[in-house]
């Protein structure tokens, strides 16, 4: 025997489509194999750090690199292969990674991060 | 003592995820078995909990009055704090689900020096910390969908945005999780050393308060401090929701831990205090009416009585009253 059945089975069926909204979603959009894939750099194959560092802490990389351009004034370049590249978002970063849309983007919508750097900086090389 | 065993406890989860991770190898039971497991036992929890409460009759207006109730209508009645029809319950239940309205009243009695006598003054630590830590809670949960949800949807992305609207640090701090690690910290500070408060404090009121930090925290050191393979981790929870469970490499312990204090979070919820947020919504000193004396509430679980009325009475005792010349009213 339920007392106010309809209000509260009412609630509850509001709480279940909510806490399984996932689920429905995953459903209808039918895109939970779905991988990003970036285009790498064909020039070469070796980035500012190990692979694992890049795809994990690129941002502390960027962080840092603003920090020593920006407040310390050390433009100091650095050096990947024998090759020297500035610490820049669009002349180190973008040198390699040139198309923006092409990788950056590609993680960052998949992951529902979006970067504000580029309302100031211009994207690629 | 009580906050200690709770402070243990959680301090034993976030081993037995580490260790189950790193020494076992259990990644694919951390991360795409038990989270089944832990969700199907809070769904199924928070409906048994709820039928039960339906179950439970209410025979009578029982809300708190915390103001002047409506008798005539020149006398002014306060419409939210003593309402007496169904739009001032809705407000008043708004008042209190989205700005816990009965936390706000919080007073604190003390003597004050010059005047020697008690004096009633608000209190409403309590109150801020509360709302920090619940609000912060819900949108940083909504954020989280970003996890679960492909593509991201457009209020998901804009939420991120406005959590992050400071834009400090990179990657950008939340004001969410501020609020919510915040707030908690200074309820679990509330207990620990208000003297009143940790008396009656057990430690069913420490262990959620300690899981939550667990939680927070190991989330706020893998976005911030540890760093870890992100996509990898959304790859893990498509797989969740797409029924394909996975095990992406390279994601850090830590975010197994942070997984594992969820589930058992998700477990703990329709067994204890937490049901709060399913109990408010049914609480009858909250959502009824204060309309005793305007309408009549028969209480439904009256066991249906035999009468026996003044006329079958009178039928039945009629000529003994005659004869002991009591009036009657047929002959
Ligand atoms: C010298 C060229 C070069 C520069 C400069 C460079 N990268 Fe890379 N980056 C690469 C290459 C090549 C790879 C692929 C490496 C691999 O697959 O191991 C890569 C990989 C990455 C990855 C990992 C993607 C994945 O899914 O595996 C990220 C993230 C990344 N780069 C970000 C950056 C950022 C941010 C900067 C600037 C701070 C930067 N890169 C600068 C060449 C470069
Ligand atoms: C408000 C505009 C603005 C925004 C937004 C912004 N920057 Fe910058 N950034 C600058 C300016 C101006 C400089 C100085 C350029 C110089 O002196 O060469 C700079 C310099 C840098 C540098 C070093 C020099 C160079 O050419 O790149 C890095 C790295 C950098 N920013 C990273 C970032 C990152 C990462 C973000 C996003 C989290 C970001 N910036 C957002 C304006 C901005
Ligand atoms: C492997 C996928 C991947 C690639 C490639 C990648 N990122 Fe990211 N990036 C992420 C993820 C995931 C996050 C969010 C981390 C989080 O949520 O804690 C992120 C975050 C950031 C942030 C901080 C965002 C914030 O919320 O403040 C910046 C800045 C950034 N990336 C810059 C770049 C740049 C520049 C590139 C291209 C050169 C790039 N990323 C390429 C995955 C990637």
């Amino acid at each position: 025997m339920f007392y106010d059945a309809g209000k509260i089975f009412t609630g509850l069926a509001i709480f279940l489509v909510g806490a399984t909204f996932p689920f429905w979603y995953a459903m209808a959009a039918g895109k939970t194999a779905y991988k990003p894939e970036p285009v790498f750099p064909t020039s070469t194959s070796q980035c500012v750090e190990s692979t694992e560092q890049m795809i994990a802490g690129h941002m502390e990389i960027l962080d840092d690199w603003r920090n020593e351009v920006v407040r310390r004034s050390d433009r100091e370049p650095i050096e990947i292969n024998g090759t020297a590249y500035p610490k820049s978002l669009s002349r180190g970063c973008g040198n390699c990674h040139a198309d923006q849309t092409q990788f950056c983007d590609r993680c960052h919508e998949y992951a529902g991060v979006s970067p504000y750097c580029w309302e100031c900086h211009v994207e690629g090389d | 003592m009580n906050a200690l065993y709770s402070l243990i406890a959680v301090l034993v989860l976030v081993a037995v995820a580490i260790l189950g991770v790193q020494a076992l190898g259990l990644q694919l039971f951390f991360g795409g078995i038990l989270p089944y497991f832990a969700f199907a036992v809070f769904l199924a929890g928070v409906v048994f909990r709820i039928q039960r409460w339906a179950r439970a009759p209410v025979p009578f207006r029982i809300p708190t009055t915390c103001g002047q109730q409506y008798s005539l209508p020149w006398i002014k009645s306060s419409y939210l704090d003593n309402p007496h029809t169904t739009t001032g319950v809705i407000g008043r239940m708004l008042l209190e689900i989205l700005f816990f309205r009965s936390l706000f009243r919080n007073t604190r009695a003390g003597v004050e020096p010059g005047l020697k006598r008690v004096v009633y003054s608000p209190s409403l630590w309590m109150w801020i910390a509360a709302l920090a830590f619940h609000w912060g809670m819900a949108i940083l949960l909504f954020r989280h969908l970003r996890f679960f949800l492909e593509p991201v949807p457009q209020v998901v992305s804009a939420v991120i945005w406005a959590d992050g609207f400071f834009q400090v640090g990179v990657p950008v701090f939340y004001i969410t999780t501020f609020a919510f690690l915040l707030g908690l910290f200074y309820l679990l500070l509330r207990r620990l050393f208000i003297p009143q408060i940790r008396y009656i404090s057990l430690p069913n009121d420490f262990f959620p308060l300690f899981l939550l930090l667990g939680i927070g925290t190991t989330g706020f050191l893998m976005r911030h401090v540890v760093k870890t393979d992100v996509v990898g981790i959304k790859e893990m929870m498509q797989g969740l929701v797409g029924f394909h469970p996975l095990v992406s490499e390279g994601v850090h312990y830590l975010f197994y831990t942070h997984i594992f204090l969820v589930c058992v979070l998700l477990v703990y919820i329709p067994f204890s205090k937490i049901m709060h947020m399913g109990g408010v919504f049914l609480s009858p000193t909250r959502n009824l009416a204060n309309n005793n004396r305007m309408k009549r509430h028969v209480n439904p679980w009256n066991y249906p009585v035999k009468v026996h009325t003044y006329p079958e009475y009178e039928d039945h005792f009629r000529n003994k009253m005659k004869e002991a010349g009591i009036p009657v009213e047929k002959d």
